[in-house]
Order: C-alpha cells, then structure tokens, then sequence
C-alpha cells in the first residue's frame, strides 16, 4: 500500500467524522461510557475473587473443647483431628492462652478482662488449618461429631456471601455492557451511513473510475475504528486514574481491603478495553457498509 | 473488441431494455449509437461496463467475458474505459486539477506519475490555463472537458460517452466533437450515444441505431435516424 494512499484514508475518514461532528461525539461518548461499565465491572468482579481468595486462605477453622474435659480427653482429640489427611496444621490455645490474646487484642480497655484470671470463662480450644479450602465445610461437620467438642466455629457466610456478590456484579456488569455495546454499535453505524450519504455522489464516480471495493470502503472502515478507539481511550484513562486515586485512597481508610495491584492485570483489563473498543467501531462501519455501500 | 452475442436484458421490474443484440466494436472505430429515449441505449453501454449483468447472451471486452467476471475483477475492467456523461459529474468542491488526479488516485496511482499526466491531459483539451479553476466557475463546454480529461488520463481502450453534447450549445458541441475525434485518431475505441442529427450527419461514421430494444440499422458512415 502506497503512503499517499493511506494519507488518503485518513484524511477522508477525519473530513467525515468533522463534518458529522455531532453524531461522530455522540457514538463516542457512547463507546466511551459502555467500556467505563464494562471496565468498571470487570475491575469490581477480579478484586472480589482477588479479596474471596484471600479470605479462603485463612480460613481457620476453631474447634472448641467442652469444659469438662479432662487433659487426656484432650489429647485425645488432638491426636484425632490429627489424623485425618484433609487436615494440613493444628495448633493447640489453651484457655490461659485465649485470654492473654483477648487481651492484647482489647489493647488499653484490657482491664474488662480484670479478674477473670481465675474465673476463665474461655474454653480450651484447637486452630485447624484445611490443606484445601473447599475442605473446611465438610471437615468443620466432622469435627463437630468428635467427642469432647463443644462447637466448631469458621468463617461461615462471608467467603459465600463475597461469591454472590462477585456473581451478581458479573451478571449485571455483562447485561448493561450488552445494552450498552449494542447502542454505541447502532450509533457508529448510524453515523457511517451519514457519512457514505454525504459522499454517495463521489462514491458513484470512484466507481466508474475504477476504485477497488476495499479502496471505496476503507475510509469508512476507518473512520468506525477511530471512533470506537476514542471512546475506548476515553473510557481507559477515566479507569486507570479513578482506580489509582481508589487504590490510594483506600490503603489508609480501609487497610485490611486489599485491592489488586498488579500492573500487567491491570494493563490487560486496559488493553482489553482498548480491543473492544476498537471492535465495537469496526463491527458499526462494517454493518453500515454492507446496507448502504453496495459496491 | 468488443463483442455482444445475443444480449437479452429484461430488468427486475419486468422491462425488457434489450432483446437478442448483437454487436462487433473493432479496435479504433467511433460508433454513434442512436434512438429515441428508453431505445436501451443506455442499458447497452451499462452493459459493457458491467453496471448491469445481462439477463442472456454473452459481453465480451478485450477478450474477457464480462458476464462471468467476478466482482472484484470489475474495478480492473473499469479501469480500461472511460465514461463521459452528459451531466458531466464532477466533484464540485475539487479544482479542476483534483478532479483529474482523482482518476488516477482512485486506481492507487504513484503520485510522481499523477503530478506528470494531469497537466499535461489537460493541455491537450485546451485547459491548461484553468487547473486551479473550481468546476462551477467553468462553462458547460469547459466542464465536459475536465470529464473527458478524467476520462482519458488513465490511457483506456475505450470511451463511453454518454450524450456528452446534451447540455451544450452546437458550437462548444462542434468543438467538443474535435476533441473527441483527435483521441480517436490516436487509437482510443469511442461509443457515443448521441440525439444530436447534425453532428451524426457531418461526422460519418458508423452508426448503431436502436428502437424498442433491437438493432434496427447498423451502417458505416451513416447518417441519423432509427427508422427501420
């Protein structure tokens, strides 16, 4: 391909979406706003399965033992947890330990806990670590079978609850995006056809000069894709700056919220955005092209 | 050249704009190609240039059989024939010269040989003087001569002109009619659909004359007229 030929390209494709000023900003705001949901979407769904996963992981589950038992019923009970193979560690806190840790925990407010050194109401307990996450709902039923267990307690709900919510997200984020596609797709179709009508008149006699079909078309091919790109730029750097000011705003209000950081996923997400905003500009022109560009 | 053999045209409406023509173009000649309005003239030379396929019979052009061309083999085809209408359809916001060079930017020409042949196409038909100029600051005659200029720049075996002296008065289409016989003499094919008697008359040259769809008269050297 020629250079002067692709200069023509552009300079043709750039008259067009001048010329078309209005519509040409419409379809990109368009683009523009169905990527940030999309982008938006996607970035909520990977850090609530990046947050469940964390959660998942330290997961303990605490098996309580009943007051009464005696030292070597105990013992028992470890020596039971111990041997079945789901389990990867436990670790034994006995009552006096519970209540140190209560206290450390409850910092300068310590003194609730004033003279209940001899009067403990905690009872010994066993912190048991699954070798598999999907193991501790089942292991947390067995243990609660075992002789001497008062209760068994996990993170019941919340890894669950994290899961929905990741779903939910997906679910609603994929159907707005859809709507949303849709729109800005009809929008640069709607806008190429504006612009193969206001040059129809040179197309006829491009044509009986002898311009190849693609010659005729690319400009308008063109023109869609720069369009779609716009909007997907757009869209792109509101993310990327909206999420940097979350992910540092964050770390000092809710530190324990542990948002994904990693630059290459996040570049993907980005540059995902940027594909499909350039898909979305393509697949508008070339619906326009095959109704309104019979060559 | 050319050759049509037992073309039938019958369009998606149900008209039928030609019927069992057959025609013989040689290398060189000039044809006018006459009759009254809705006589298929046009849907002849549409023909040739592919702009419609034909409903039967066979086109062929420079030895290629047009009707079974595919269709990205038609911009090529094209490419060896220039059109000239009567309406002249030129790009009113492209100056003279940009209208030329369009011609050639459209086939993806080098921009060196474009710069070459524009000006020196439009000195031969006398417009040397007027490459800046816009299409609406040209007179009728002066604007039929840019499409003729777009016309032949490319070096086609033929010309398709379609009616060109329709919108001009008889001494530009005298003039006109000069041009066309020069590029003729330097070997170009010429088929030109024509109302016009008198320059049929004075010319002489073969004339392909068409009623209700048919040839009715094919003479060398004829005069008007498309009466059996």
């Amino acid at each position: 391909m020629r250079l002067n030929t692709i200069i023509y390209y552009f300079r043709e494709a750039f008259h067009s979406i001048l010329r078309n000023n209005w519509i040409s900003f419409a379809s990109v705001g368009v683009v523009a706003v169905s990527l940030l949901i999309l982008g938006s979407a996607l970035l909520l769904v990977l850090n609530a399965n990046h947050l469940a996963t964390g959660l998942e992981s330290s997961v303990e589950i605490s098996v309580f033992v009943r007051d009464k038992a005696s030292p070597a019923e105990v013992r028992d009970l470890e020596g039971r947890i111990q041997s079945l193979p789901e389990v990867a560690s436990v670790e034994f806190v006995s009552k006096e330990r519970a209540l140190e840790e209560m206290k450390r925990n409850l910092g300068d407010k310590k003194d609730l806990l004033a003279g209940l050194e001899d009067k403990n109401p905690l009872p010994d307990a066993f912190r048991v670590k699954a070798v598999e996450v999907e193991l501790v709902a089942p292991l947390a039923r067995q243990f609660e079978d075992l002789p001497q267990v008062d209760r068994v307690r996990y993170g019941q709900g919340v890894v669950e609850k994290l899961m929905d919510l990741s779903r939910w997200v997906r679910t609603a984020g994929l159907i707005t995006m859809a709507l949303l596609g849709a729109a800005a797709i009809f929008l640069i179709a709607t806008t190429i056809r504006l612009s193969v009508f206001a040059r129809r008149r040179e197309i006829e006699i491009m044509k009986f000069l002898g311009a190849t079909n693609w010659f005729v078309r690319f400009p308008f091919l063109l023109e869609g894709i720069i369009l779609g790109l716009c909007g997907s730029l757009l869209a792109v750097l509101v993310i990327y700056f909206g999420y940097q000011s979350l992910v540092s705003n964050l770390r000092f209000s809710l530190p324990f919220m542990e948002l994904i950081t990693d630059p290459g996923l996040i570049q993907l997400v980005l540059e995902g955005i940027l594909l499909l905003g350039l898909v979305i500009g393509a697949l508008g022109s070339m619906i326009s092209m095959r109704r309104f560009l019979k060559v | 050249m050319i050759q049509l053999n037992n073309v039938t045209k019958v369009y998606a409406n149900g008209v039928k704009a030609l019927s069992d023509i057959t025609l013989r173009v040689r290398k060189g000649e000039f044809i006018f190609l006459v009759g009254p309005s809705g006589a298929g003239k046009s849907s002849l030379t549409k023909l040739m240039y592919r702009e419609e396929l034909p409903t039967r019979g066979q086109v062929i052009l420079n030895g290629r059989n047009v009707v079974r061309m595919r269709p990205r083999e038609v911009p090529h085809l094209r490419r060896k024939i220039g059109l000239v209408f009567q309406d002249f359809r030129l790009l009113p916001r492209k100056t003279v010269y940009e209208n030329v060079a369009f011609a050639l930017e459209v086939i993806a020409a080098a921009p060196r040989d474009i710069k070459k042949a524009v000006p020196s196409v439009l000195k031969m038909v006398g417009l040397g003087g007027k490459l800046g100029s816009l299409p609406e600051q040209l007179s009728g005659g002066e604007q039929q001569r840019v499409c003729i200029a777009r016309a032949i720049v490319n070096n086609p075996l033929l010309i398709i002109a379609d009616e060109p002296t329709g919108n001009l008065d008889p001494d530009t289409s005298r003039e006109l009619m000069n041009l066309l016989l020069d590029i003729n003499r330097r070997g170009t094919t010429i088929i030109m659909s024509t109302h016009a008697w008198d320059i049929v008359d004075a010319m002489k040259k073969r004339v392909v004359a068409l009623s209700g769809g048919r040839i009715v008269r094919d003479e060398e050297q004829g005069a008007y007229g498309y009466e059996a």
